[in-house]
């Protein structure tokens, strides 16, 4: 299986990126794409930038342990996740998440399982700049929910006999 | 025994430093010790542990829980809940 892990400062094409998944090959049915961007505001005020800090080594790793598991849960045929660090603007984008396979059931769930992992499990944190201050954003309990419900054992397709 | 620790983000500027190297007596066993014996180093280790229960720590880059131990550890890093993506 392709995978592409990236952490980057630089902006990227994300046209390219997707276009890489499937390239020459013609099993590839299915191309789901996430595309993090940063928001203009934060909770309702303005913001002029959000600056990402990251742990270097463990982001990736932590990454690339959460697409072991998703291959291991779904049948994919690649994973791209790139993720930038640095100060970004409103508009720019902040990560992209893309997962290919013959059908669609899966690189949607995929995706939406690497996303929920990236939020709350990956080391990575947002500061925003907010009315001439720097605020750190406080983590969500919704991420936190949205990535338990993946540690229930995915259904056996055999358990309606 | 001399341990690296990393701080990130909010812990990082609390603790006023990115990284350092400490040498916790030998009755710190676990990671939930260190963080108390950590925050009793000074103000600035007080107000960074202050609490203690939304920390997070990863032992060699991976996460672990409070309970775990630091023996063999090459690389402890502490930092608040996660917010990227």
């Amino acid at each position: 299986m392709a995978t592409t892990i990236r952490l980057q400062r630089e902006p990227f094409d994300i046209t390219a990126e997707v276009a890489k998944l499937s390239g020459a090959r013609t099993d590839v049915g299915a191309v789901v794409t996430f595309t993090g961007i940063c928001r203009a505001d934060e909770k309702g005020a303005p913001i002029a930038a959000l600056t990402l800090e990251h742990y270097p080594g463990m982001a990736e790793a932590e990454i690339a342990r959460h697409v072991e598991e998703a291959r291991a849960r779904w049948p994919l045929l690649g994973v791209t996740v790139i993720h930038r660090y640095g100060r970004l603007k409103p508009g720019e984008v902040i990560v992209l998440v893309a997962t290919a396979s013959s059908h669609r059931e899966a690189a949607f769930a995929a995706a939406e399982f690497l996303m929920d992992y990236l939020k709350t499990r990956a080391p990575f944190w947002k500061q925003v700049e907010i009315a001439g201050g720097k605020t750190w954003v406080d983590a969500k309990a919704a991420d936190d929910e949205a990535a338990e419900r993946w540690s229930a054992p995915p259904p056996r397709s055999d358990a309606a006999k | 025994m001399t341990i690296k620790v990393l701080y990130f983000a909010s812990v990082r500027e609390r603790v006023g430093k990115p990284d350092e190297e400490i040498e916790p007596p030998a009755g710190i066993a676990t990671v939930g010790q260190l963080m108390t014996w950590l925050a009793g180093r000074g103000e600035q280790y007080a107000y960074a542990f202050e609490n203690a229960k939304v920390i997070r720590v990863a032992i060699d880059r991976k996460h672990v829980h409070p309970d775990a131990r630091i023996e063999g550890a090459g690389e402890i890093a502490f930092f608040p809940p996660m917010t990227g993506g």
